[in-house]
C-alpha cells in the first residue's frame, strides 16, 4: 500500500479500504445549493475524493453571507458562488473533478442534469427547490441526502434510498403538499448562526460518503433534528404510509413549483429601506396618519406604549394582510430585523414602509438623555 | 393521563414553549384540538406527528406517558 497516498489515513480504517475508495472515486455527486450548507457538504466531499461533483447555485456571493459560507472570502463579494467554489475545490484536491452549474434548478434543466449523477445533495434553501429535486429524483429513482434549518434547529435525512423491500421514502411523505410562500420564513429574515448549516452539512457529506461507500446504516428511515440551543438531537422514524400522488413526468410537468411570492435572499437584500432616526421619528410618534409596528417577539423588554400593533418577526409573514393601508413604521429591539420587517411590508403589503435606526436602544438612549 | 407534546422549529414562536404536558386526551385527534383551542394560529400550520419517535398519520389511542412531537418542515440553508 502506498503510504504517501493522500487517502491512506481513511484507507486504513476498518471496514473502509481501498474498496471504499474506489467506490468514492468513481462516484458523481450533484450539489444543489452552494450557501450554507452546500459549502461544508463540497469540502468534506472533495477532500474524501468523490470523483465527479456537479455544484448549482445562481447566486453571487454577498457580504451577508460570509458569516455561515466559510468557503469565500471578503476579496470574492460579488462573484458567482459556484465560480469561487469550484476554484477552491480545484486548489483543495487536484483529483477531483468539478462541473459548474451557475443557473438554477428549474422543471426545463433538471431531469437532464440529475441523470448524470448517482445521488444529489440537496443544500437549497427554499421549498420551491426542495419539492423539484425530491419529485425529479422520485421520478427518476436517485437517492438524495436531505439537509435544511430553521432558527436554531436543522433536520437532515436521506430520502429515496431503498436498502430493502419497502417503498423508499421521500420528502413528501413527510409533507405531502409544498407550503405556500408565507407559511414559513427564510434565514434571512429570521437569522441564521453559521456553525448550524455547518453542522448539518457536514452530516449530509457524512450521509453521502456512507451510501456511496456502503458503510454503515444510511440515514434513509429516520429524521434527525438538531437543536443547537439544547445540544440534542432528536430522531424520528419515518414511514412511507401516508397516500402520496404517483411522482412521474406528467405530475412534475403539471406541478407549480415557483411560488409567486417566493422571493430569495437577492430580493429582499436590493430592496432600499429608508431607516429614520430617532429624532424624526420623536416628531412623528403621534401623527395619526402612520401606523408604528413593534416586531419584537412577544417575550422581549420593555413593553412601549407607543406602538399600534406588535406582531413577533416570526409570524409576520402570514399576517402582513392585517396591516392598514399607511406608511408603517418598523420597530424593533435594534433596528435590524426592522428592516427585513420593512422590507417584506414594503414587498407584500405594497405600502410605504421604514425602520426605526439603532431600535428601542437608541430611541431609549435618546429620551433618557433628554 | 399525562402526555408530553414537544415542538420543533416554528411551531415553537407560536407555542413559545419547548413542550407542554396535557391531560385528559385520549387520542391524538382530541389532543390536537386541545392544543389549537391553547394555540389558535397552530390550526394553519404544517407538520407531521410523531408519538413515541415514530411517525403517525392516522388518530391512535394515547396513554399515559407518551411523547407526541410536532415538527414542521425546514426551509433554510
Amino acid at each position: 500500500m502506498d503510504l504517501n497516498n493522500r487517502y491512506i489515513r481513511q484507507i486504513i480504517l476498518p471496514g473502509f479500504g481501498i474498496a471504499a475508495q474506489e467506490k468514492l472515486g468513481k462516484a458523481k455527486v450533484l450539489i444543489v445549493g452552494m450557501g450554507g450548507l452546500g459549502c461544508p457538504v463540497l469540502q468534506y466531499l472533495v477532500g474524501v475524493g468523490v470523483g465527479t461533483i456537479g455544484i448549482m447555485d445562481a447566486d453571487k456571493i454577498s457580504k451577508s453571507n460570509l458569516h455561515r459560507q466559510l468557503l469565500f472570502d471578503e476579496k470574492e463579494v460579488g462573484r458567482l458562488k459556484v465560480e469561487a467554489a469550484a476554484n477552491k475545490a480545484k486548489a483543495q484536491n487536484s483529483l477531483v473533478d468539478i462541473v459548474e452549474y451557475p443557473f438554477e434548478l428549474s422543471k426545463t434543466n433538471a431531469a437532464e442534469i440529475i441523470k448524470g449523477y448517482d445521488l444529489v445533495i440537496d443544500a437549497t434553501d427554499n421549498f420551491s427547490a426542495k419539492y423539484l429535486i425530491n419529485d425529479i429524483c422520485v421520478w427518476l429513482q436517485k437517492p438524495v441526502v436531505f439537509g435544511a434549518v430553521s432558527g436554531y434547529e436543522g433536520q437532515v435525512a436521506v430520502f429515496n434510498f431503498s436498502s430493502g423491500v419497502n417503498p423508499p421514502i421521500h420528502y413528501r411523505h413527510l409533507f405531502p403538499v409544498q407550503p405556500a410562500a408565507n407559511e414559513f420564513t427564510t434565514c434571512e429574515e429570521t437569522g441564521v448562526i453559521g456553525v448550524l448549516p455547518g453542522i448539518i452539512g457536514t452530516m449530509q457529506a457524512a450521509e453521502a460518503i456512507k451510501l456511496i461507500a456502503d458503510l454503515g446504516q444510511p440515514l434513509n428511515n429516520r429524521l434527525l433534528t438538531y437543536n443547537l440551543l439544547a445540544a440534542r438531537w432528536y430522531e424520528i422514524e419515518m414511514n412511507s404510509s401516508v397516500e402520496v400522488p404517483l411522482i412521474d413526468e406528467q405530475f412534475i410537468n403539471s406541478t407549480n413549483y415557483q411560488n409567486a411570492c417566493d422571493f430569495t435572499e437577492a430580493d429582499i437584500e436590493e430592496m432600499d429601506i429608508d431607516e429614520i432616526d430617532v429624532f424624526h421619528f420623536l416628531d412623528l410618534k403621534y401623527d395619526p396618519n402612520i401606523f408604528i409596528l413593534d416586531v419584537r417577539e412577544l417575550h422581549e423588554y420593555p413593553t412601549i406604549d407607543f406602538s399600534h400593533a406588535q406582531i413577533p418577526m416570526s409570524v409576520l409573514k402570514e399576517s402582513i394582510h392585517q396591516l392598514p393601508e399607511k406608511p408603517i413604521y418598523v420597530i424593533c429591539h435594534q433596528g435590524i430585523r426592522s428592516v427585513y420587517a420593512a422590507q417584506l411590508i414594503k414587498l407584500h403589503k405594497k405600502v410605504e414602509a421604514y425602520s426605526l435606526k439603532g431600535g428601542l436602544t437608541a430611541y431609549f438612549n435618546r429620551v433618557s438623555n433628554e | 393521563m399525562d402526555v408530553q407534546v414537544i415542538f420543533f422549529g416554528s411551531i415553537t414562536d407560536i407555542t413559545m414553549v419547548d413542550s407542554v404536558l396535557l391531560n385528559n386526551c385520549t387520542d391524538l385527534d382530541s389532543m390536537v384540538n386541545d392544543l389549537i383551542e391553547r394555540y389558535p394560529s397552530l390550526a394553519n400550520k404544517k407538520y407531521f406527528i410523531a408519538v413515541n419517535q415514530k411517525m403517525v398519520h392516522e388518530n391512535i389511542k394515547l396513554k399515559m406517558g407518551d411523547t407526541v412531537a410536532l415538527m414542521p418542515p425546514f426551509s433554510g440553508g
